[in-house]
């Protein structure tokens, strides 16, 4: 991806063509909106750092998270020793944070990915094919979404039963419907326009039409919801664990690291701040870094 | 109106029944014998067949619903497992609390999000919108339990001005609904701000502006009506983040309600209490759609009822 040559090349020569202009795709038009966006640029710098925290986790924590337990330090402050202290069955915060942001990351990103690739196919298929499979479609979503909030996660895991696994099931099942409504209002609309028209006038398929005229166009929505869902998912996720109904001790999952901190706030502080801490600023770089794409995708937007 | 309103209560039985009938599935898709969770880990076989009986799961499933929904109309969903008290009994001693919590919560929120979001769209890109909105997408992204940890820990535990848990007086009605309703006033906040920047570029404001009205009347006046019918709607949807949300809040302050309730039930797979409030809260969230998409049309003129 060589945008920022792209873009730059206007000033220095183009040397003939019809346009002054480089070569606008999609790409580079996206980057020249996004880049200047800079708290979004912020945000997903800090999403690639988490990324990287969470893939290296197992060889840069100094300790281990769940088997190792320093027993003359319980309930320790912070020290150059335990950075961010010890909980109360002496084990190592700092290790059990950057073990905990693999499981948030991985339950908020297959959660929304699960989600979002059903939900878009049903979504495709409901607003392209409208009639019984719209209905049937559209129908199964009002139900889902009858359910308030984190509400039906919570029958899924009655169901399913509690762990980490089955929160990530219940959680894609939660997102499926708001993808296939988005989808579907971004099919119908693009299905009655004219080079959609013209693509079935000369002989192409339903199964081409969706996948390579339809598709494309409902991306750039997808992309913007996938961001912001997974901050919503990532909450989900560590609420139901702070319910008792997600991961399990000893497992370091920052939800249920807080919900094990409440009984020792007033001593031990700091064995809810981080988790807490690591939770907010994980979603908030979701939800900035979101913002800012919806900024530079959508079209209609045309701020500052 | 009246007719409208007849036509949308018709048109909420489909995805009433099939909610019920997967409430009512919850027990069949629950794994190990309901029966013999009912009974008791120690029931003798005999035992577990009366109770599997008494229950009516020898019966078909067609049969079970009916006698499901039949129970259901009569307010009767069962015996709870683990205190065998009728689960109708048990609700409603834990709805009020988690009712008024909720109407707190979604009153302050909205008011609050509210004026945030005007007040940034009106100030757009200048210092009170960033604080506005800096503030908002906190809101957001700081889940309600850490909040509510928060919050106890500074207002109720070291400053000592509220009470930690209960819901004996008003006052302990004001840190779980700040917790509550933050995430709530948040959406509320953006939502507003970007409904009512739509609305400040439409041609009729710049008219009221070039009639020479104040400001704040072209604000109140002519923008204020039209940016809440958008944001009417996003309450409705929040009502049930809310109602969701309630389950978490509660546990933070050991809060007498629905939520805690359920989450206790989750535990001990207590599920006459899960199905009825499952079914509970769909239902309420269901009507409150409803009353909202009414509440919609009273506000916007140029909705016609057909």
């Amino acid at each position: 991806m060589n945008d920022t040559a792209i873009d730059e090349a206007p000033v220095t020569a183009v040397p003939s063509g019809p346009s002054r202009e480089a070569v606008r795709t999609p790409w580079s038009e996206f980057w020249r909106k996004f880049r200047r966006q800079k708290v979004a640029l912020v945000a997903g710098a800090f999403v690639a750092l988490l990324v990287v925290i969470a893939v290296l986790g197992p060889w840069i924590v100094p300790y281990d998270a769940e088997n190792y337990f320093d027993y003359d330090q319980l309930n320790a402050r912070p020290s150059p020793q335990h950075w961010f202290g010890v909980d109360a069955l002496g084990r190592d915060i700092f290790s059990r944070i950057v073990m905990g942001a693999r499981i948030s990351l991985a339950a908020g990103f297959v959660s929304v990915a699960v989600g979002a690739i059903i939900g878009t196919f049903l979504g495709l298929l409901a607003g392209y094919f409208e009639g019984w499979w719209d209905r049937v479609i559209m129908r199964i979503c009002d139900v889902l979404f009858a359910f308030p909030g984190i509400l039906l996660a919570i029958a899924i895991v009655a169901i399913l039963g509690g762990g980490m696994f089955n929160v990530i099931v219940a959680v894609a099942i939660f997102s499926i419907p708001t993808f296939a409504r988005l989808v579907r209002g971004n099919t119908l609309a693009l299905k009655h326009l004219t080079y959609i028209e013209a693509a079935r006038s000369l002989g192409a398929s339903d199964a081409t039409i969706i996948s390579r005229h339809i598709f494309p166009g409902t991306i750039s929505a997808v992309i913007v919801y996938f961001s912001l869902r997974i901050g919503t998912s990532i909450i989900t996720a560590a609420s139901l664990s702070f319910l008792g109904l997600g991961a399990q001790p000893p497992t370091p999952e920052w939800g249920a690291m807080l919900d094990a901190a409440r009984a020792d706030m007033l001593t031990a502080p700091h064995e809810a701040i981080f988790p807490a801490l690591a939770i907010f600023l994980t979603v908030l770089a979701f939800n900035l870094l979101g913002d800012g794409l919806r900024d530079a995708l959508d079209p209609k937007i045309e701020r500052r | 109106m009246l007719q409208y309103i007849v036509k949308r209560l018709l048109g909420l039985l489909p995805t009433l029944l099939i909610v019920a009938f997967l409430v009512f599935m919850l027990v069949h898709l629950l794994p190990g014998d309901p029966a013999r969770l009912a009974a008791g880990q120690d029931a003798t076989p005999e035992t577990v067949e009366l109770v599997r009986q008494d229950l009516g799961l020898d019966k078909s499933l067609a049969q079970q619903f009916v006698r499901f929904m039949t129970g259901v109309a009569h307010w009767d969903f069962g015996r709870s497992l683990r205190t065998k008290r009728p689960v109708s009994t048990e609700i409603s001693e834990r709805f009020m609390p988690t009712f008024w919590l909720t109407l707190w919560s979604m009153a302050w929120s909205v008011l609050f999000g509210m004026a945030i979001g005007i007040v940034s769209a009106v100030y757009r890109n200048r210092w009170p919108d960033r604080v506005g909105m800096t503030l908002a997408v906190s809101g957001i992204s700081f889940p309600a339990f850490a909040l509510g940890m928060v919050l106890m820990q500074v207002f109720a535990v070291q400053l000592n001005w509220l009470p930690t848990v209960g819901d004996d007086t008003w006052r302990h009605y004001i840190l779980p609904s700040i917790t509550l309703g933050a995430a709530v006033a948040a959406i509320m906040a953006r939502f507003t701000r970007s409904s009512f920047v739509d609305i400040l570029g439409e041609d009729y404001i710049r008219t009221a502006r070039a009639k020479g009205l104040d400001e704040r009347r072209v604000v109140i006046k002519h923008g204020l009506r039209n940016a809440l019918i958008p944001v009417v709607t996003m309450m409705g949807l929040q009502f049930g983040f809310l109602l969701g949300g309630s389950i978490v809040v509660e546990k933070v302050f050991n809060w007498p309600g629905l939520g805690r309730l359920l989450v206790d039930a989750v535990d001990m797979r207590d599920y006459p209490v899960i199905q009825a409030l499952v079914l509970l809260f769909s239902l309420e969230f269901i009507l409150i759609n409803l009353v909202v998409d009414v509440l919609y049309g009273l506000i916007n003129p140029t909705i016609r009822y057909r």
